[in-house]
């Protein structure tokens, strides 16, 4: 047995060493940090596979850039924690990786942002480009923002505004109840939410505005009966995981029948356990359209990744994007090695996705402004399904180029 | 005042469903002496055998076999792992649940992954059963209800009123004299450890539906049943159940109102400082009632402990 183990593990090593060797004949390597491990590892690896797909579909299976060279996607696993990405942050700076890819956890955001601007300072020889896909922190592309941050997600105050143009339309909502989890994201929503309405619907009325305690709420239907006796029309939530999750359900089971507007209420297991009683209630604003699918490209590769993936979603539908205008902004460049170039080609370039729509990563602070939708969760005209339960996010609305001039306070320093 | 009802009735909704788990724990700890670690793990157990069963045979199915299943698996714990164990005195037992609370965890995540799972409630309970001023009550709720006070009282009545019931008191204080008597004690306590199990089988296949089946769900609620046990009174049925009603009750009325510590300060007489920033105590001054909400049962537990350390209704000191 214990012979047995050795010749395999020789035989995995071998392997390795010559899969390694392999992939030194020009490839372009895109640094994946995130969780891999640990109570995120689910979404972290989701994440990983639409990277790796992505990079395999839209660039290596159509020849590569620059004349053959490939992408490859190396993972890291930063396990949420800041510390631990910068660890792996120098790792891959260390391999001579140029791209630096991550998205879940703003706190991990802002402290990759920073030692990237710092290490770019100081190493002009190995200067590295991140791409943000999923972090939301406005800050990221106000305060804090800089050259070699790019962010391809709307940020919460631009879903938040997208959001409440929808809202405003409505006539029939004239109370809200706003509810989120205790910590900075909860609040930035909240107060995201507070002054969008005041602004856009003066008439509309905050009927409550309240934090819980993060991931220790066991029971939900104390905060059901407040957003029932407030007599909300709609509620918006920054929610997610099984506070997501445990607020729908407790909300809808306790007799309320409006729309529950959330940033994070699909995937993972979350969409087949609302089923049936968060049809007509749950409503998801983000970017990409799934359902109807935009184009027939997106379609395609929707059912190669199921074919793939089969429990899979494609649910960050940007990551594509990611890729595809990375690929764009290295050709134009003409090269990977000098990220100066590559990001001068990815400022202000307008790329017409494959999910519907413009993106367009505006040169003043890196933020892609793209159409966001408010997506509706439901069993009719879905295409395509999420955890293959029959239940989808179906596109209800359309804001074109959300907050296209939304001010800035970003003050960038190019190279 | 109609919201007061409404509270009250998903306060019992639960304080009963925390009964369910701490009868268990109460009788194998006053027993035995362990503090079971894992007695959450297989009340996720049950929700997750049930969920998988009711993949394929229905809710009801599930609401009578993986309780079944999850005390066989707590019998066969104590018979093969603590027994073994207990000789080597109760710090390597209180490891070993420990562990065990660990290796379900990630069993659970091996199996099932680490997504919410859809296990839902049967669709004959799907309905309102009545509502009090807009605010609907389920139908399932009712169910709860009913579930746990039928399961209190068969427990009372097997533990007061049966020869089994009196052996089980016995061997609890005197554990020595029982073997003496000529009972099988081991046997008594694989059979307590095992219906204890199943017990906390029952509630997760009650409450997956509603607090939702997911890897964390054994976490969330493992530190609140050993306060409950401790409020309550080591080995004491009755305790169990009013320490659970009662944590019950202190944790939906904290949420429902948003009671701000600012009021209460101002109420008694302290002036509010104008700028909150410079306050030492701005923390205190922002607080509001559904915040602290979730560490008052830890707040009671500490006060019962200093007055009263047997809890309200034990016999022995914790």
């Amino acid at each position: 047995m214990l012979k047995k183990t050795t010749t395999l593990g020789v035989t995995t090593a071998l392997a390795l060493v010559m899969g390694a060797s392999a992939s030194f004949a020009d490839t372009i390597k895109i640094a994946f940090i995130d969780p891999l491990s640990g109570p995120f590892a689910s979404t972290g690896t989701n994440g990983l596979h639409q990277f790796e797909f992505a990079a395999e579909k839209l660039v290596n299976e159509k020849g590569g850039v620059l004349g053959g060279e490939m992408f490859e996607i190396v993972a890291f696993d930063n396990k949420i924690s800041p510390k631990e990405s910068l660890i792996q942050l120098q790792v891959a700076i260390d391999q001579g990786i140029r791209f630096i890819a991550q998205g879940n956890s703003s706190g991990v955001a802002n402290a990759l942002t920073e030692a990237v601007e710092k290490h770019n300072k100081r190493n002009p020889d190995s200067r590295v480009l991140f791409l943000n896909y999923a972090a939301v922190d406005p800050a990221l592309t106000n305060d804090k923002c800089n050259f070699w941050h790019f962010r391809f997600d709307a940020n919460a105050d631009i879903k938040m505004d997208a959001l409440t143009d929808v809202m405003a339309k409505d006539d029939s909502i004239k109370k809200v109840y706003i509810i989120g989890q205790d910590y900075s994201f909860g609040k930035a929503v909240a107060d995201a939410a507070v002054a969008n309405l005041g602004a856009k619907r003066p008439d509309v009325e905050i009927v409550g505005n309240e934090l819980h305690p993060i991931g220790k709420v066991k029971d939900f239907t104390p905060y059901a009966r407040k957003i029932v006796a407030s007599g909300a029309d709609a509620v918006i939530t920054g929610n997610w995981g099984s506070d997501m999750l445990g607020l729908g359900k407790s909300v809808i089971e306790n007799g309320y029948t409006g729309p529950i507007y959330t940033y994070y209420a699909a995937g993972s297991g979350i969409t087949a356990a609302f089923g049936e009683q968060g049809k007509g209630t749950i409503r998801l604003i983000a970017q990409g359209e799934i359902n109807p699918p935009a184009t027939q490209e997106a379609a395609d590769m929707y059912t190669a990744y199921k074919a793939k993936y089969p429990d899979g979603n494609i649910d960050q539908s940007r990551i594509f994007n990611v890729i595809d205008m990375l690929k764009l902004a290295i050709e134009d460049a003409g090269t990977a090695d000098d990220v100066v170039a590559v990001a001068t080609a990815l400022e202000g370039m307008e790329y017409d996705s494959m999910w519907g729509g413009k993106v367009f990563m505006r040169p003043n602070d890196h933020q892609a402004i793209q159409d966001m939708h408010i997506h509706a969760h439901t069993d009719e005209g879905v295409t395509f399904d999420y955890d293959n339960s029959g239940f989808g996010l179906v596109t209800e609305e359309t804001v074109k180029m959300a907050a296209m001039d939304s001010p800035s306070t970003c003050d960038m320093k190019r190279p | 005042m109609d919201l007061i009802l409404v509270n009250l009735i998903d306060g019992l909704v639960t304080g009963l469903l925390l009964f369910m788990l701490s009868a268990g724990l109460t009788l194998i700890f006053s027993m035995m002496g362990v503090l079971n670690f894992a007695h959450a793990s297989f009340y996720m157990l049950g929700a997750y055998f049930a969920f998988q069963i009711s993949l394929f045979f229905g809710f009801w199915m599930g609401l009578l076999i993986a309780p079944l299943i999850v005390g066989v698996l707590g019998a066969g714990v104590e018979r093969y792992g603590l027994r073994r164990v207990h000789q080597y005195g109760h710090v390597p037992e209180l490891i070993f649940t420990f562990g065990l609370a660990l290796l379900i965890e990630e069993l659970v995540q091996f199996l099932w992954g680490k997504n919410q799972m859809p296990y839902d409630i049967p669709e004959v309970l799907q309905f309102t059963a009545f509502a009090i001023a807009g605010n609907s009550i389920p139908a399932y709720k009712i169910f709860m209800i009913f579930v746990s006070v039928g399961i209190f009282i068969a427990l009372l009545y097997i533990l007061t009123r049966t020869r089994v019931g009196m052996i089980i008191q016995a061997a609890l204080s005197y554990p020595r004299t029982v073997e003496a008597l000529g009972h099988n004690v081991p046997l008594v306590f694989m059979g307590v450890f095992g219906v204890g199990t199943a017990l906390a089988g029952v509630a997760g296949v009650i409450a997956g539906p509603v607090l939702g089946t997911f890897p964390g769900m054994a976490f969330l609620l493992g530190s609140i049943v050993f306060v409950t046990i401790v409020i309550g009174g080591l080995g004491s049925l009755w305790g169990a159940l009013v320490a659970s009603l009662l944590i019950g009750w202190i944790t939906t009325f904290a949420a429902a109102y948003n009671i701000a510590f600012a009021d209460i300060l101002m109420a008694i007489g302290f002036t509010m400082p104008e700028d909150l920033d410079d306050s030492a105590l701005r923390d205190l001054w922002t607080l509001t009632l559904p915040q602290i909400g979730p560490i008052l049962p830890y707040l009671l537990m500490v006060l019962i402990l200093v007055l009263r350390p047997q809890g309200l209704f034990g016999k022995r000191d914790a």
